[in-house]
């Protein structure tokens, strides 16, 4: 009786094991399925950009398109020469580096190296509260304000210009760098510092010529993944910087950038198949291919970076 | 390496180079200030309930931003529906399952670039994948689709931030009482990581929240004067009616658009505010 009774316990005891550990293993299998999603999201994209670029590229010569100098796709006669288009793309993010490299740099060096906890308690807030601001308030602060300012001081500038975008797409990628750079600042561990000081350097001597060389690689990494995030900033440039696909070294004129592009042809009626539809994603490939290639080498170094400290 | 001229001389560039430092800090600062102060002077006087109850119009003077702010609700909301459970459970499978090794390092780097994917690529996506050949149209859904995917490496990262950060002896004592591992998770990684993955839940909303481009991808209109009743249904958004306006040439409309911006950035700013409280009391509350 007793020996039944326990024999029975024993084996209900091992079918709800059973049934538990089927249980886990669906859970398990279920959150792997999440996580691929985000293989599944870099795949669709490679695939959607492939395919149609494909359809472009039977139509139009990849040399042409690469080396080509003009950009004329809706008007005849067509032309399809992206060069324009990632000439307008340089001339803004060139603009925005040299705004946010040392302004973002400087920032950088001053959350982590003088500023006491509380200015860093409300400095670095206000930056992140920058970076969440969206891009198209900064479109539409580069067209209401900064344009203005620079026809007042400048008075060749055209309504839509490089240069109002580069300012603006400077600001927003400044935050990026200044607390990428900071994080890799704050890594550079503290008794390199103190033996700095103990042998009498001051503090912009430690900050210059021990915590940045030990921090470069972080900050090289925070340049290149900023940069990247420039090329293929779009609302600010679709509002301020024009849709003139122009070959041109100055900032003053109207240009257009890659992402503008692709916006310009999206608000208009295209109908799927169609040539302008297939540009979009030719440029598209262009754009992705670029960015990246970058984020691939900033998270590299960025990667490594990590090794060396840990 | 340091060159024994002067200390008088090595102090005063230190101390030129601090000033130096801190302007360029201040000048981030000083930039957002603008903004908004400008953003401000432009839209504040046109900012009234009967701006945020009417339809978009030809006449700036009755135009408002009713289904743009309607348009947006439905979008967030679908948008959480989406990614909140697909990004923790990444997230989870990552942090609490996956064993070091190259399928995991891969998935990682691979988030790691879709982060720094641009917006309109994921537009792109959105137009070919759900707007053509999943035949959604320029719904509200296939919009909200788009953006989950674009969000999801954001949520991805600061939920395993947050799980990261519960301390492996929580786990282990779980373990010795014979819980299994989902239990373990279930009942008491997840309880005490909540505060912080609501946090990073809440900021990559908020980036749905200000996000244009992959909207004006995938075709959201940008003329709507009726409000989504279902999913299939087109819409504006905030954002999109805030670049429609700014795209045209008369000053009326800059006004309009700024009063948008100011509509948009006081919710993306409670949104943040939410999360830097929560931030802050899961700190406080935190005594392993």
């Amino acid at each position: 009786m007793a020996e039944t009774l326990s024999s029975s316990l024993l084996e209900s005891s091992h079918r709800h094991r059973r049934k538990q550990r089927w249980r886990e293993e669906m859970i398990r299998s279920l959150l792997f399925a999440c996580a691929l999603v985000s293989v599944a999201t870099t795949a669709g994209i490679v695939w959607v950009l492939a395919r149609e670029t494909w359809q472009f590229f039977q139509q139009v010569n990849v040399f042409s398109f690469l080396f080509g100098t003009r950009w004329t796709p809706l008007l005849e006669p067509r032309s399809f020469g992206v060069l324009p288009l990632v000439c307008g793309t340089m001339l803004v993010v060139v603009g925005a580096a040299i705004i946010a490299i040392p302004l973002g740099l400087g920032s950088s060096i001053y959350l982590s190296e003088y500023a006491a906890d509380r200015v860093r308690g409300f400095l670095k807030p206000a930056l992140e509260v920058l970076a969440g601001v969206p891009t198209v308030v900064f479109g539409y602060f580069a067209l209401t304000f900064i344009t203005p300012l620079l026809k007042a001081a400048l008075p060749s500038t055209q309504v839509f210009n490089a240069a109002s975008a580069a300012i603006v797409v400077g600001i927003m990628i400044l935050p990026m760098i200044a607390s990428l750079s900071d994080d890799a600042f704050r890594a550079v561990p503290r008794s390199l510092r103190d033996a700095g000081y103990a042998l009498g350097a001051t503090k912009f001597e430690v900050s210059t010529q021990i915590v940045f060389p030990g921090a470069l690689s972080g900050v090289l990494a925070s340049f290149v993944l900023a940069i990247s995030r420039a090329i293929g900033e779009t609302m600010a440039v679709a509002l301020a910087a024009g849709a003139t696909p122009r070959l041109t070294a100055n900032p003053l004129q109207s240009i257009q950038t890659m992402t503008a592009y692709i916006v310009q042809v999206s608000l208009g009626d295209t109908p799927a198949g169609s040539m302008e539809y297939l540009t979009i994603f030719a440029v598209g490939m262009l754009l992705f291919l670029i960015t990246l290639a970058m984020n691939l080498l900033g998270n590299r170094i960025l990667r490594r970076f990590h090794e060396v400290y840990e | 390496m340091i060159r024994t001229v002067n200390l008088q001389r090595r102090r005063t560039i230190g101390k030129l180079f601090h000033g130096l430092f801190l302007a360029a800090t201040l000048a981030g600062v000083a930039l957002l200030l603008v903004l908004l102060l400008e953003v401000a002077r432009e839209g504040i006087g046109w900012l009234d309930w009967q701006f945020l109850t009417s339809f978009p119009s030809r006449f700036p003077a009755s135009a408002g931003i009713k289904s743009a702010l309607w348009g947006t609700v439905w979008l967030i909301a679908l948008t959480a529906i989406f990614s909140i459970p697909l990004g923790l459970g990444a997230a989870i499978y990552m942090e609490e399952y996956a064993r070091k090794g190259r399928l995991n390092t891969f998935i990682e780097i691979n988030i790691a670039n879709l982060a720094g994917t641009p917006s309109i690529v994921y537009g792109i996506l959105g137009l070919a994948l759900f707007v053509r050949w999943m035949a959604l149209g320029r719904s509200v859904l296939a919009g909200a689709l788009t953006m989950s995917l674009l969000i999801l490496p954001t949520t991805v990262i600061a939920s395993r931030e947050a799980l990261r950060a519960v301390p492996n002896s929580i786990r282990l004592a779980a373990y010795a009482l014979g819980a299994t591992r989902w239990q373990t998770i279930w009942s008491h990684v997840l309880p005490a990581s909540l505060p912080g993955i609501l946090t990073g839940i809440i900021l990559s909303l908020s980036r749905a929240l200000g996000e244009t481009a992959p909207l004006i991808m995938i075709g959201a209109l940008t003329y709507v004067a009726f409000l989504p009743k279902s999913p299939m249904d087109g819409f504006t958004a905030l954002p999109i009616q805030i670049f429609n306006w700014s795209s045209r040439p008369q000053q009326e409309f800059y006004n309009l658009a700024a009063a948008g911006i100011i509509v948009l950035l006081v919710v993306l700013l409670s949104m943040n505010a939410v999360a830097i409280v929560l931030r802050h009391r899961s700190q406080k509350n935190l005594r392993w």
